[in-house]
């Protein structure tokens, strides 16, 4: 069980790939992880790529409203991407596809449309501004 | 009157409401149901159903509490499968209520209220007895479909 976060900031788009059983017990660390990426990366889209859940029930229902509302709440949106069979079911159950879109392919938020060399800058960048914001966070913790 | 038939196999596991314990609970159904040879949408149906309601004794039976729950699993010839989930919690005073879709009592935890709706949309049939003060039992029945090759 993890959680995959990836930042494409030239897309202000945030790909949190979970990975494992949503369930009450896992939703509370993927919630954390994932609303921690979301004030450090401060993106317009959450791309929830299910691709690699193994088991989801209503808890993972509650993940997903309440990153809509979050995201809502800054004027972004919510993508759910490549949920498995079963989990689409759950996730239908719950007219979740009525508040977010449920995507097959997430090339558009993760592909740059320039150069490789631009990609790599772009990510370092990134990778800087969230060591800096995390240590704020730090500090602030210490305080 | 309803004769009572003889199962054809059952399992009792008691287990406290650690919330760890919602993933054992869907492989011991998992693995038990798997001497039916179940198809794969079937047997995510049933496990969901049983982690939502061994969810419900750990957040809700249990809120304040450890304490113990039982989960019995019956099959039968004709491929039913029965399931009761008990625990000895502080029980549902309202049961219409919490069945209810969107209704639940742990919106800080982020529970969207929708677990007797997906348990009731995944299995055939669901009860549920309960107490307050006494603690509820919930009981799930699904057919499975027969597997002629």
């Amino acid at each position: 069980m993890n959680v995959e976060i990836q930042g494409y900031p030239s897309k202000r788009a945030l790909v949190a790939k979970i990975c494992g059983d949503i369930d009450h017990h896992t939703a509370k660390y993927f919630r954390g992880e994932i609303d921690k990426a979301i004030r450090n990366a401060n993106p317009l889209v959450l791309v929830l790529d299910f691709s690699e859940v193994t088991f989801m029930d209503s808890s993972g229902i509650g993940l997903v409203m309440g990153r809509y509302k979050i995201m809502s709440e800054m004027d972004g949106e919510v993508v759910v991407a490549n949920p498995p069979a079963y989990i689409r079911k759950v996730l239908q159950l719950a007219g979740i596809h009525r508040l977010t879109r449920i995507i097959t392919d997430i090339s558009s938020y993760t592909v740059q449309k320039n150069s490789e060399e631009e990609k790599e800058t772009s990510e370092e960048v990134a990778e800087d501004d969230k060591i800096k914001e995390s240590d704020e966070i730090e500090a602030e913790t210490y305080k | 009157m309803k004769l009572k038939r003889k199962p054809i196999n059952e399992i009792k596991v008691c287990f406290p409401s650690y919330s760890e314990n919602e993933r054992f609970a869907r492989i011991a159904v998992s693995g038990f149901l798997t001497q039916l040879d179940p198809q794969i949408d079937e047997l995510a149906d049933v496990k969901t159903a049983v982690s939502e309601g061994v969810t419900n004794a750990i957040v809700h039976g249990y809120r304040d509490c450890l304490g113990e729950i039982l989960l019995q699993i019956k099959i039968y010839d004709d491929r039913q499968v029965y399931i009761k989930i008990r625990d000895k919690g502080c029980g549902i005073a309202d049961v219409e209520q919490a069945m209810q879709p969107l209704f639940t009592t742990a919106p800080e935890e982020e529970r969207a209220g929708l677990g007797f709706a997906v348990m009731e949309s995944f299995m055939d049939r669901v009860r549920v007895k309960s107490k307050p003060g006494e603690g509820t039992t919930l009981i799930l029945e699904k057919k499975l479909k027969s597997r002629k090759l």
